[in-house]
Order: C-alpha cells, then sequence, then structure tokens
C-alpha cells in the first residue's frame, strides 16, 4: 500500500455540546477521489476546515505529505500544496479572471512583495494562470471581470485557481453546489481527469457525481465516520441506507 | 488612451498649468492654492493605498500628517534656535535640508505606522477605524501637551526649508517641487495598483480567504499596504508644515483625517486621480464659498452627498464611466 497524502487521526472538535467531529480517522491516497458524504450538519464543513487549517481541533492530528501539519496555519498548507475549493465562491469579485489566476500563482510562488513590474506583465506568473485557465477552458474569458461569469464559470475558476498551486492534494467543498445538470456533468469531467495530478478530497452533496467518481465513499453522520468503502460497498451497507441513503434511494 | 486616462492627463496638466499662468500674471495667492491642492492630494494619494485597494477605513492618516508635520517643525524649530537636537552620540543640530525633513518624515511616520497597523489590524470593519481615529486623538492630545514644541500654539518656522539648486521661498519654484514629489508618487501609485502587491492586497479586501488559500497572509499584506500609505500621507504632512511655515495640533486633529477621506470619496475611492480631484475640488471650494461664507462646509457636505447618492465611483467614476483599469 501507498503511503496516504493526507490523514486524520482521531479528529475532534466540538462547540459547546456539540461534538462536530467525533474521532475522524480517514486517509486519501494518490490518485483516487475520496467522497465524504453525509446529511445536513453531519460535520462536513468542520471536517474541511480542520484539514484545511481554519479551525484547530480539540484532539487528533492531520497528516500531509507525512508530516504533522495540525499546529500548521492556513497558509503554510496552502504552501506545502494543500489545494482548497469553497462552497460558496471565494473570488476577487471586482477582478479579472486572469487576475484570480495570477493571485494563485503568486502565493504558489510566494513572491507578493513586489512593488514595480505589473504583476501581469510577468511572464511566470502569467504563463502559470493562463494554463490553468486554459485546461479549466477560462482561456477566452481571461479578460472577463468575475462578478459578470455564470455561476457555473465562477466553479471552474475556482478549481483553476486552485490548479495554479500546482497542488499535491485537493480539498473541494461542494464544487457542484448550484450548478445544473449540464454544469454538473463538464465539471464531473474535469474532476474525473484531475485524479490522476493530485488526489481530491470531496465532499458533496450530489450523490449523481459521488457515484460516478468516487473510488471510495466515507460516510458521516454527527461528527462520525459510520462507512468507508467503495461506491459498491457504499451502496450495499445497510447502516448507510438506514443513516443516510434511506430517504434518498 | 481611455477616457480616465485622459482625465487624469487633463487634471495632471490643469494642476500644473494654473499656477504657471498665475505665475505670469503675478498671481502668488493663486499659486499657493495650487501649492496647497498638490499636497493635499499627496496626503490623500496616501490613504487611497490603505482605503481604496486595502480597503482599511482609517480615520487616523492624520497621525501620520501631523508626525511628517512635526518632524519638520522639530528639526527646524532647533537650527532657528541654535539649539542642538541632541549631541550624543554625535551632535545633530536639527536641519533645514528638505531632502533630510523628507527622509526622517517618511521614516518615522511608516514606524508609526507600522505599530498602529500592528494593533489596529487585529480588528476590523468599525473597531478598526476607532482605533486609528483614537491613535490620531492621543498624537493630538499629546501635541498640545507638548510645549517644548509650541503645545497649543504649535510652532512658527520662519523661513521655508531649502532644497538643493532651488529657492523655496519663491512660490513657483516651491509649487514645482511640490508638483514633482506629487507626480513621482501617483506614478508609484500606479506601479503598485498593478503590481503583485498590488494584486494580492485588492484581493485581500475582497476575499481575505481566498488570499489564504492560496498561501498568502492577508494581515501582512495589509500591514504593509498601510505602513506605505501612511509614509505617503507623512510625506505630505511634511511638506504641508513647509508650506505655512508653522505647524499645530490641527494637522493631527480627527478633522484633517476626516478631510483626507473627503477628498477620496469626493474624487474616487481607489482610483488614481480620485485624490488629485477630490483635493483639487475642495481647495477650489473652500476658497470662492469660503470667501462667501464661513459656513461654507454646508456646500461641500451637499456635494458630498450627491457624489455618495448619485456617483459611488467618485467624480472620477463620473467623468470616466465606472470600473478600473484591468490592463
Amino acid at each position: 500500500m501507498t503511503e496516504p497524502v493526507l490523514q486524520t487521526r482521531g479528529l475532534v472538535k466540538s462547540f459547546g455540546a456539540l461534538r462536530a467531529s467525533d474521532g475522524i480517522t480517514l486517509d486519501l491516497r494518490p490518485g483516487e477521489i475520496h467522497a465524504v458524504i453525509g446529511p445536513n450538519g453531519a460535520g462536513k464543513s468542520t471536517l474541511i476546515k480542520q484539514l484545511s487549517g481554519n479551525i484547530a481541533p480539540d484532539e487528533g492530528t492531520v497528516h500531509f505529505l507525512g508530516r504533522d501539519v495540525t499546529a500548521l496555519s492556513t497558509m503554510a498548507r496552502a504552501r506545502m500544496g494543500l489545494a482548497r475549493t469553497f462552497q460558496v465562491s471565494a473570488l476577487a469579485m471586482e477582478d479579472t479572471v486572469l487576475q484570480n489566476a495570477v493571485l494563485g500563482a503568486l502565493g504558489a510562488m510566494s513572491s507578493p512583495y513586489r512593488f514595480f513590474r505589473p504583476a501581469l506583465k510577468r511572464a511566470e506568473l502569467r504563463g502559470r494562470a493562463t494554463a490553468a485557465l486554459e485546461r479549466m477552458g477560462l482561456a477566452g474569458h481571461a479578460a472577463t471581470v468575475v462578478s459578470e461569469l455564470s455561476h457555473g464559470q465562477r466553479r471552474q475558476l475556482e478549481v483553476a485557481v486552485a490548479l495554479t498551486l500546482q497542488p499535491r492534494a485537493f480539498l473541494m467543498d461542494e464544487p457542484m453546489a448550484g450548478l445544473g445538470g449540464e454544469g454538473s456533468k463538464q465539471l464531473t469531467g474535469i474532476l474525473d481527469r484531475l485524479r490522476a495530478e493530485a488526489p481530491i478530497l470531496l465532499i458533496e452533496h450530489d450523490m449523481d457525481a459521488v457515484f460516478a467518481l468516487a473510488d471510495r465513499i466515507s460516510v458521516l453522520v454527527y461528527g462520525r465516520i459510520i462507512a468507508t468503502g467503495t461506491v459498491e460497498e457504499i451502496r450495499r451497507s445497510p447502516e448507510v441506507r438506514d443513516a443516510y441513503l434511506g430517504d434518498a434511494s | 488612451m481611455s477616457r480616465e486616462g485622459l482625465l487624469n492627463a487633463a487634471v495632471l496638466l490643469a494642476l500644473g498649468l494654473v499656477p504657471l499662468a498665475a505665475h505670469v500674471m503675478g498671481e502668488p495667492f493663486t499659486i499657493t492654492l495650487a501649492t496647497r491642492a498638490a499636497i493635499l492630494a499627496l496626503a490623500a494619494v496616501g490613504l487611497n493605498i490603505a482605503l481604496g485597494i486595502g480597503g482599511l477605513v482609517s480615520l487616523g492618516h492624520a497621525t501620520f500628517f501631523g508626525i511628517g508635520g512635526y518632524a519638520m517643525g522639530i528639526l527646524a524649530s532647533h537650527v532657528q534656535d541654535y539649539e542642538p537636537l541632541f549631541e550624543w552620540p554625535f551632535l545633530f543640530e536639527g536641519s533645514t535640508s528638505m531632502p533630510l525633513i523628507w527622509l526622517l518624515a517618511v521614516l518615522a511616520s511608516a514606524l508609526a505606522a507600522l505599530l498602529i497597523g500592528l494593533l489596529a489590524l487585529r480588528t476590523s470593519g468599525v473597531y478598526f477605524i476607532m482605533i486609528t481615529l483614537a491613535f490620531g486623538q492621543m498624537f493630538y492630545f499629546f501635541s498640545i501637551s507638548w510645549s517644548r514644541y509650541g503645545g497649543e500654539d504649535g510652532l512658527s518656522i520662519y523661513v521655508r526649508n531649502g532644497f538643493p539648486g532651488l529657492n523655496t521661498l519663491d512660490p513657483i519654484q516651491f509649487f514645482g517641487l511640490c508638483y514633482a514629489v506629487l507626480c513621482l508618487v501617483l506614478l508609484g501609485a500606479r506601479l503598485l495598483a498593478r503590481s503583485p502587491f498590488g494584486l494580492a492586497l485588492g484581493a485581500a479586501r475582497q476575499s481575505p480567504d481566498r488570499v489564504q488559500a492560496v498561501g498568502l497572509d492577508p494581515k501582512r499584506l495589509q500591514l504593509v499596504g498601510f505602513v506605505v500609505s501612511g509614509a505617503i500621507t507623512g510625506l505630505a504632512g511634511a511638506l504641508f508644515a513647509d508650506l505655512n511655515r508653522f505647524v499645530s495640533p490641527t494637522m493631527f486633529s480627527w478633522q484633517t483625517s476626516g478631510e483626507i477621506m473627503v477628498f477620496i470619496i469626493l474624487g474616487g475611492v481607489g482610483r488614481l486621480f480620485g485624490p488629485v480631484v477630490g483635493a483639487g475640488v475642495f481647495v477650489m471650494l473652500e476658497h470662492w464659498l469660503g470667501d462667501m461664507s464661513e459656513f461654507w462646509h454646508i456646500w461641500l457636505g451637499l456635494l458630498l452627498l450627491a457624489v455618495v447618492l448619485f456617483a459611488r465611483g467618485g467624480l472620477v467614476g463620473l467623468l470616466a464611466g465606472r470600473g478600473r483599469a484591468h490592463d
């Protein structure tokens, strides 16, 4: 077995009396898409925030690339190659598509403290940004201001910015949120190809997408992982049907 | 050239030509007004980096304006009184040389911005406004009580400080100097807005989560932006004190902070020439309406109200269209 890229051991996080994470242990292996599903309020967002470093767990550890990153900030984890996309698009809305992608390249190269030559005239930044936009089919919109993009294009730009980091792992928080059938299908195709580059921890509500993409699925209910397995195993698990899929399928 | 580019060129040209014409016609007072406009514009160009790009609503930029002013006042007064500023570790008699005064004014205001920024940037929104305001008031009352340098009465400097090769007491020469400084800083601000730093600082205003997610620290970007911003406003303070040959606690007052912000809102937040247009309009109104009534601020208030309600991009936005340059 290969070494996991991202791994948690016994993550616990409480908010008052609520245990949003109750001993979560899971891993993300090279080349896979590992989907985390669960009903609303199961603690999916809390989990992803502990992985990205936005909140600190009360107990347990997060390892990334074999290193204990539990105490590291979001910024430090991003610099190590942990790229996150947001459930609600977090983009610079007044800036252009290209500027947003260049921001990612800036972060990846840790070079924001340069005050003179324009960012968009720097070949190294622009090249990296343009390559990511091309892969997401956004190259034709490079000069468009983000606030004028469609919702689906913004979701694609989220992924493009993550790509500029040349990440070692992706954390994707409901990338399909708000996409119609067509947009969802298109993004599914893109993510499918992306896994070869870096594994994806995918939090998603869209079950069609999850079943089409995931190599493994973990089911999170009330802060606990009640099952982890292949798509078939999860579909067949009676426990999962009771807890979650029961009313959906 | 875009419409905004043309407008900017026209504004810069007008600001340069009016004093020249006044010089030819022998109207030194007009030159002084233009100098005042250029210096106030410079102060607002500084704030516009924090406010326009970084989204940091600082109601305490008078702190830096005042520090620049007192840097000039303190350095020059010691020379004026033949009383060395300090004798250890080396003899320093103060200075009446503008380049040195500017350097110290910039360093002192940058240091103050660093310390204030470190504290104020732990908060955001209305708390940030209040902390910057509080620091401004602390400096204001400190300067009132600092009797060594005039206290409430301020400090008069009888001879304008010197600049190599210029007769700074000649209004048109002093104007030319201030104008040149303004042009250089505008050029710098234009480069900064498009530089990697400007891009990242603007993104930190719009989406701090995104900036963190690509591995950059939004607070640190804002701190650096705040320091650059304060340093420029500090330089403007030194020039302002030299224009009046007088510094007083008024430079530290919160009304001064408010006026610097009004220039930007009037001219256009985040627009390169917003501060220049705003300061220019302010000085013209102050002169013409101020002649008619001492309550001229009423008209300024109405104009500001109109701009805020009907022209959110300020006067620059009104004349050159919405949106910023994206090249």
